[in-house]
């Protein structure tokens, strides 16, 4: 007799589903056609997704079932997942949330990509971002904005909020996004969903559209934990198709969850738990501390002193490489093209205007200028010298602690409109999570709390290429905790 | 409200950039890259005497350093891939405005 089915197959975790298909308690299938009926009722309110591809997806589960049957046990065999739409698909469009990538095909995929189907994920669709991946709040896309599930008037957080509204939602069991500044994280908390962006050069970036190329890393966002690592696991390692990635070893993160905190290191740093918090904030965390120290951690306070650069840096610094990166959209070679332009200078003006969006366009202007002769000095060569600072103050860190504990955001998601209009205002948002991508490191957020029925997320800063140390911490506060498996009204 | 940035400046960086502005949104980027400007002023009051620039994080130790690959020939697109997203082809070429005066 078949094994019964469970209840509601949306919200299972990866490992769970896995456990479900190897007993043949469901089919890929299934699973595929409970996530597709759960997009469709409720991606017409969140609008998760750019692309949702069921066709495509129900022929991939049918493979992964057949897969299955001749005996095939890939790590991912029959998962539906997401991708973030910077991540080029062969399959699907590539939109970057951006007009002037409208109805795109890339004619290759993405490393990740090809590493998910090989490990037999099924993919779902691709899914909404800020244009480019430049913003926090999904609500610069082309195409509309995405809401979150816990309250659909404010924002998923971004730029990967759609990938983390998505995972939130039970429209998919995980998702793939990208994190130049805390385009993983900051949704990821938002949204009530654990998201880690990986060390600069642990996952390829063939394939990801590039935004800041020194910044920029393919991550992932999953209900849990263990399945962040499932992921990571699946989509880690040395590409030579991308120069940037790391000849390293890749650990088995899901064999190295569990062991624990005990004797364990934790720094705060103390510019992360600042004046000017949503109140509720800091006593969150310090809550959740309180339960790492429970489970054996040693908990210390750390200073990181040019904290308060990285904000200012991070908006030099990016830009200057988008500006750089964003100059091959001309029209010419793919995507839009202005119809009536009367030469060559006239249609790259006019093609880059109705292209793309305003956030986009502010920061081309931006880079344009930090890069612009007589300014190169004072702005962008500033900005990377604060840069070698910013990550001294983490190498210092690094002498005493095994990983740094911090909120991920300095509030919960805010209201769509709020900061729509202000672009400091909205970049101010970021000021926890973008260190991290200028030191080059590895970070996580997940769920510990909530505020006004608000996910909040706690973020674990890592050392470069030790991912495996700060899933361990989070796994543990998991194991100790529930808030990673509250789920939103909306779902 | 700042104008650490003038019109004409911004009209300048348009011009680098190839992107066409509408009036309103020079004016716009004025503003908003002005604030913006004043706000990133903070970084010259931090002493940089003698430190390096990072230009990336994959710079710390010899392990994570990319070596040089093997220099050999690989299948690479094919043209019709290449060009399937172009908008404007001919003859099997991207198609692009005169660059030189007739």
């Amino acid at each position: 007799m078949r094994p019964s089915l469970p209840s509601d197959l949306t919200h299972l975790t990866i490992h769970e589903a896995l456990l479900a298909l190897r007993r043949g308690a469901i089919s890929a299938v299934e699973l595929t056609q409970a996530l597709l009926a759960r997009a469709e009722a409720v991606d017409p309110r969140l609008h998760a997704y750019l692309t949702l591809d069921a066709a495509g997806a129900l022929a991939q589960a049918r493979e992964a079932d057949r897969r299955r049957a001749a005996g095939d046990d890939a790590p991912l065999l029959g998962v539906p997942l997401a991708i973030k739409d910077v991540i080029c698909t062969r399959d699907l469009p590539t939109t970057c949330g951006s007009r002037i990538l409208q109805g795109y095909r890339s004619p290759y995929d993405a490393t990740v990509v090809a590493k998910l189907r090989e490990a037999g994920a099924v993919i779902l669709g691709k899914t909404n971002t800020d244009e480019f991946a430049m913003g926090s709040s999904t609500e610069g896309s082309a195409f509309g904005p995405t809401r979150n599930p816990w309250d659909l008037e404010r924002v998923p957080g971004g730029s990967s909020g759609g990938s983390a509204a998505a995972v939130a939602a039970g429209e998919a069991l995980g998702a793939l996004g990208s994190d130049t500044g805390g385009s993983i994280r900051q949704p990821a908390a938002f949204c009530g969903v654990v998201g880690i962006k990986p060390t600069y050069g642990r996952v390829s970036r063939y394939g990801l559209v590039a935004f800041a190329s020194s910044l920029d890393q393919i991550g992932c966002l999953a209900r849990d934990t263990r399945d962040a690592a499932l992921l990571l696991r699946a989509i880690a390692g040395h590409d030579p198709l991308d120069a940037t990635s790391a000849p390293l070893p890749v650990p088995d993160y899901v064999e190295q969850l569990a062991g624990g905190v005990k004797g364990l290191r934790l720094g705060v740093p103390e510019e992360y738990l600042c004046e000017g918090m949503q109140p509720g904030m800091a006593e969150t965390i310090r809550e959740a501390l309180a339960v790492l120290k429970g489970l054996g951690a040693e908990i210390g306070p750390v200073s990181l002193p040019h904290t308060r650069y990285a904000l200012p840096v991070y908006y030099l610094i990016a830009p200057a490489e988008a500006s750089a990166n964003l100059a091959r959209f001309d029209g010419v070679k793919y995507g839009y093209a202005f119809p009536d332009a009367v030469d060559m200078w006239d249609s790259y003006r006019r093609t880059r205007q109705h292209g793309f969006g305003a956030e986009v366009k502010r920061r081309v202007m931006l880079g344009t200028y930090a890069l612009s002769a007589g300014y190169y000095d004072q702005y962008y060569l500033k900005a990377q010298k604060v840069r070698t600072l910013i990550r001294g103050d983490f190498d210092r860190a690094w002498e005493r602690y095994d990983a740094l504990i911090a909120p991920t955001t300095p509030t919960t998601a805010f209201k769509i409109g709020e900061k729509v209009d202000d672009p400091l205002q909205m970049y101010l948002g970021d000021i926890f999570t973008l260190s991290l991508n200028l030191a080059g490191l590895c970070g996580l957020s997940v769920p510990c709390g909530q505020l006004a029925g608000l996910p909040v997320g706690m973020q674990v800063l890592g050392r470069a290429f030790d991912e495996a140390t700060i899933l361990r911490v989070a796994h543990a506060y998991e194991q100790a905790t529930d808030w990673h498996t509250q789920a939103p009204p909306c779902a | 409200m700042s104008n650490t940035l003038t019109l004409a400046e911004v009209e300048h960086i348009a011009e680098l950039a190839k992107l066409g502005l509408t009036p309103q949104e020079a004016q716009m980027f004025q503003e908003q890259l002005s604030a913006i400007l004043d706000y990133a002023a903070m970084l010259q009051q931090v002493d940089t005497e003698g430190v390096l620039p990072t230009a990336q994080g994959l710079d710390s130790g010899e392990a994570e350093r990319p070596g040089m690959r093997e220099d050999r020939v690989a299948p690479s697109l094919a043209q019709a891939q290449a060009l399937a997203n172009a908008p404007a082809q001919q003859d099997g070429q991207f198609k692009v405005h005169p660059i030189l005066d007739e």
